[in-house]
């Protein structure tokens, strides 16, 4: 699908959704549409504000990058983390579906 | 003993406690017991380990008659909003996609409460990944109103302030993205304070949108949220955006607040005090304050905030983007629920997603997805990030005028639950408390009066610049000893 299909006045739910990852039901996607346009509609208020040469606020503080020394720290949390995971190896390792398609699993 | 749970603070069950008068285990059991009586109609917690809890009740109980208790609230029990880590207790955001999810760490507040003896005593209810206005967005079910169960207790954190309304527990942390502390708390007549950006640790908080996100306690009274803000702030090593502390206890600012706010200007921005913006209890309640601060010595002043008619709409960009960046590591992959049917990897995220994120989170990641995609990041993301940048010039011009503004903390009362389905209309009603995200200040929600007709909860807000934390609660101690009425305890 393509980028075109968003227009500044309607955005285009199915195309933003495969960007998310996320299935959208025909059923649903009216609703959404809708819900997304009115919101669209509302915060396209911004345009009508000149901004020029106004530096944008990425954080509300004054963030700087922090440095430390490049030391590994030793927290072991791996069996938490296979653990929460939905399917998993022997206790071992995390288990995916097959990543790159071809030849049936072994 | 059976304690006098409705009123009860943190500070009165530590001196209870240290005075003997009280152990923690009867002090636990009494919440215990009225936790049970009421949960099932408030529904304000997700998870609660009678075991896990009595056992540290025991183990503080063990510590004071040694004499080695860890601090003055040793075996006080508190809660927290279901996206802050306690090790080895589920996490689960609200939401199903992290059902089953257990927490391999202690967020940085857990560990500092843990150190001064808190016991964490369960999980609260939330709106989805802290997406909401209500307490009705969420996996579980919605979370009532103790001052009137057919209305919504406010949201994010909408179980933290129901369960303090309920006397479920003393105190809570939530999470302020938007509103999601002060609002709940205004709610469900309690304070809540969304402290300065970067005054709390957030590691082991779940982000949301991660420039604007601040965990806050909510609590009955002014100096229950001091005496947790000094437990819980601090800069933290795992957490590269907290500040350094300060030199002051904020709970003897509290305690040292006297009764006059002589010399303090409190600002009243013109913008927001439009006739017919606000329902009529809340417009009446904030002249009514007005008239208190006066007669406490206050100078009132008339400040301009003109770009927050902006603020709204920056946020919705804002906020929606970072959490759609942080959301994205919910895939199906790592972390809880799984589509059980897909046989590739493409197929699972769709379908994992689809099945694991609730609409309203749906909604605001595609929005996220949207300002941030190709052709459209300037047109919104930058842009709003630019008017942001406005909205805290126009902070930081009124502070140089007032040293605290005066605003109300929702537009309404309380809203009926089940009547807010508008996206858009949902959003308005944090439309006093997101500058104060965006421009990473300071605010605190104090409950000030009770409509007459319907009985429930007014809350006033106090927003203060960065780090003006002592100032803040110092105003918000004098106006919660002068206000109208004494005690706020819902029937329920």
């Amino acid at each position: 699908m393509s980028n075109k299909k968003n227009t500044a006045k309607n955005i285009d739910v199915s195309y933003v959704a495969s960007l998310a990852r996320i299935r959208i039901e025909d059923s649903e996607k009216q609703k959404l549409q809708d819900d997304m346009n009115e919101i669209l509609g509302y915060i396209n208020m911004l345009s009508e504000l000149n901004i020029e040469g106004v530096e944008p606020t990425m954080h509300a503080c004054d963030v700087k990058n922090v440095w430390r020394e490049d030391v590994p720290e030793k927290k072991n949390i791996k069996e938490y983390l296979i653990a929460n995971a939905p399917a998993n190896v022997d206790n071992d390792l995390v288990k995916v579906p097959q990543v790159i398609p071809g030849e049936e699993e072994a | 003993m059976n304690v006098g749970l409705k009123t009860l603070t943190v500070s009165e069950a530590s001196e209870l406690l240290s005075s003997g008068q009280i152990s923690s285990v009867q002090l636990c059991s009494n919440y215990i017991e009225r936790m049970e009586k009421v949960e099932p109609q408030i529904k304000a917690f997700v998870y609660f380990d009678k075991e896990f809890v009595l056992n540290a009740a025991e183990k503080s109980d063990i510590r004071r008659k040694k004499g080695i208790q860890l601090s003055p609230f040793d075996g006080i029990p508190i809660s927290v909003k279901d996206l802050i880590c306690v090790k080895d207790q589920p996490c689960s955001c609200g939401s199903k996609i992290l059902k089953g999810v257990k927490s391999p760490y202690d967020a940085t507040v857990i560990t500092r409460l843990n150190e001064k003896g808190f016991i964490i005593f369960g999980r609260n209810n939330m709106d989805e990944f802290a997406m909401g206005t209500t307490c009705e967005n969420s996996a579980y079910y919605p979370t009532k109103n103790p001052w009137d169960l057919n209305r919504v207790p406010g949201g994010s954190s909408g179980g933290s302030a129901a369960a303090v309304a309920a006397s479920e527990i003393p105190a809570s942390l939530g999470s302020d993205t938007g509103g999601s502390v002060r609002l709940p708390a205004a709610f469900c007549g309690v304070v809540g304070l969304k402290p300065t950006y970067g005054r709390i640790s957030r590691y082991g908080l779940v982000a949301y949108a991660s420039s604007l996100d601040q965990i806050g306690p909510i609590a009955k009274d002014v100096h229950d949220v001091a005496i947790l803000l000094d437990v819980i702030s601090g800069k933290d090593y795992f957490d590269s955006t907290s500040l350094d502390k300060e030199d002051v206890c904020f709970a003897d600012v509290v305690k040292n607040a006297g009764s006059s706010l002589k010399g303090m200007k409190i600002g009243m921005p013109k913008e927001y005090y439009i006739e017919g913006a606000l329902d009529e209890s809340v417009f009446n309640d904030i002249k009514q304050t007005e008239k208190l601060f006066k007669e406490l010595g206050a100078e009132i002043v008339e400040v301009s905030l003109p770009y927050s008619k902006y603020a709204l709409a920056s946020y919705y960009i804002i906020a929606t983007a970072e959490a759609s960046a942080n959301l994205a590591r919910f895939d199906g992959i790592r972390y809880g629920h799984r589509y059980k049917d897909s046989n590739n990897l493409h197929d699972l995220y769709l379908n994992s997603r689809k099945e694991g994120f609730g609409v309203e989170v749906k909604r605001r990641i595609l929005l996220g997805t949207f300002v941030l995609s190709s052709g459209y990041h300037d047109a919104y993301y930058l842009k709003a990030q630019k008017v942001r940048t406005l909205i805290r010039q126009d902070f930081n011009n009124a502070f140089k005028q007032c040293d605290l503004i005066l605003s109300p903390v929702s537009p309404c009362p309380p809203f009926v639950a089940g009547t807010l389905t508008d996206p858009l209309q949902m959003y308005l009603a944090d439309i006093y408390t997101i500058s104060v995200n965006l421009a990473g200040i300071c605010g605190i929600s104090v409950p000030s009066d009770i409509v007459k007709d319907i009985k429930l909860p007014l809350g006033i807000q106090l927003i203060g610049p960065s780090m003006g934390e002592a100032k803040l609660l110092k105003a918000a101690k004098i106006f919660e000893d002068n206000r109208p009425v004494k005690k706020f305890v819902p029937n329920y």
